[in-house]
């Protein structure tokens, strides 16, 4: 397995009061992330998991554009990966973000 | 797709129910079984309580390990829940996956709970834990009966991508009920295993319209061994989950003797037939090779007649 961690200063606290969100299934081509709002609020954490070795390049580029886009301050989003492609984990990103970003559950 | 924001109404789920549950994931399903805002998980993925065993393979864990477990309403009704992510390995049983099952159906039958549903969606236990996983299996089997002996209604309901295959059908069987969609397969052995074993004669796994007709939900309704039959949506399987409440199975010397009983006039009966087709035949089906082609009402209105009896046995 091979284990990178992101961390970013950023200066947009992201939206909604959830403390959690869960998005996403660790099935082939697709990935879960699980969002929580654990940091402070000028900080922002990606943690992945993935078994196929050799993209951190990639996924740096990916993970970097998803946090110069959406509002991501405080949270820490942990990633099991079972080989997503980069517009797929793109995607989830969001989806997470978007659903931590909710009212109620 | 996303869920609606408002809060807590009982009788009214907050996930669509003309949704196919065959296609949603396990959180989607339990989103539209359960009364909007009700669902309340035990052991969630944020406490992180992944298999230990996956990293040996080099494989990636989930948070939940496939097994979704916690408390919710049906309709106002407090019942326990337990969904299986067919999409991560299968919705197989490994260790922590199948300790979440045993552990909600513990608690059912400690607190007297007034049900457990279990969204069933595996192929069978995960090859790369199977000690754990026969462990597990054994253990969950147990603790149905343990529970439905201290008067607890065990309901499960098949109708996913993986079907309910191999431990997942012998757990199936111990229940109280099962509603089962068309495309919810229910076996122990499945297709790729039958013909591995015994020749692609036996039983030829990519023929898709014997594998349905051997273990798809039409028939595992007309032989009696699912108490409903449902169209492929969440407000379906909601409705029966709540028929199925009212109205279950005995655990019990009695109903064992019962099954049994049913299960030799079954061999009796059909002991000949060696396709579905003929047991359809032998039931009355005027013209058994429809039958798989039929939509749902026209299934049903052929069906119902020739369906062997389901009484307390099954």
């Amino acid at each position: 397995m091979e284990h990178l961690v992101y961390r970013f200063n950023v200066d947009r606290r992201a939206n909604g009061k959830q403390l959690y969100a869960l998005v996403g299934v660790v099935a082939s081509g697709d990935l879960e992330v699980l969002v929580e709002r654990a940091l402070p609020d000028s900080h922002c954490e990606v943690i992945v998991n993935t078994a196929v070795r050799g993209f951190a390049d990639v996924w740096e580029a990916v993970v970097g554009d998803f946090v110069a886009r959406r509002p991501a301050g405080g949270l820490r989003l942990s990633v099991n990966d079972g080989g997503a492609r980069p517009d797929m984990v793109s995607l989830r990103l969001a989806q997470a973000v978007a659903s931590i970003a909710e009212d109620a559950r | 797709m996303k869920p609606a924001l408002q809060p807590a109404v009982p009788g009214e789920p907050s996930y669509g129910a003309a949704i196919t549950w065959y296609e949603s994931t396990a959180r989607q399903r339990i989103a539209g079984l359960l009364d909007r805002g009700s669902f309340n998980e035990f052991v969630g993925p944020m406490q992180r309580e992944t298999s230990p065993h996956l990293a040996m393979f080099d494989l990636p864990a989930q948070f939940d390990d496939g097994m979704i477990v916690g408390r919710g309403t049906l309709d106002g009704n407090a019942v326990l829940v337990a969904a299986q992510e067919g999409r991560f390995m299968g919705g197989s049983f490994g260790e922590v996956h199948g300790a979440k099952l045993t552990g909600l159906l513990r608690a059912a039958r400690d607190t007297q709970s007034s049900a457990v549903l279990i969204l069933f969606d595996t192929g069978g236990v995960r090859l790369q834990e199977a000690n754990a996983g026969e462990l597990a299996i054994a253990e969950i089997m147990r603790a149905v009966y343990e529970a439905r002996l201290a008067g607890v209604p065990v309901i499960g309901l098949v109708g996913g991508r993986a079907g309910c295959f191999g431990g997942g059908g012998l757990i199936a069987a111990c229940c109280s009920a099962l509603a089962v969609s068309e495309a919810g397969r229910i076996s122990v052995s499945g297709p790729e295993v039958i013909e591995t074993h015994r020749g692609i004669e036996e039983f030829d796994s990519r023929d898709r319209a014997l594998v349905w007709r051997t273990t798809g939900g039409k028939h595992r309704w007309l032989c009696g061994s699912a108490e409903r039959f449902v169209d492929d949506s969440i407000g379906a399987f909601r409705e029966a989950a709540l028929a199925l409440l009212a109205h279950h199975a005995a655990a019990g010397l009695d109903s064992l003797l019962r099954e049994q009983a049913r299960l030799e006039r079954r061999l009796v009966r059909f002991g000949d037939c060696d396709d579905a087709l003929h047991i359809w035949r032998a039931m009355g089906a005027g013209l058994p090779a429809a039958l798989p082609e039929l939509d749902y009402a026209g299934f049903m209105e052929q069906g119902a007649p020739i369906r062997e009896a389901s009484d307390d046995a099954r």
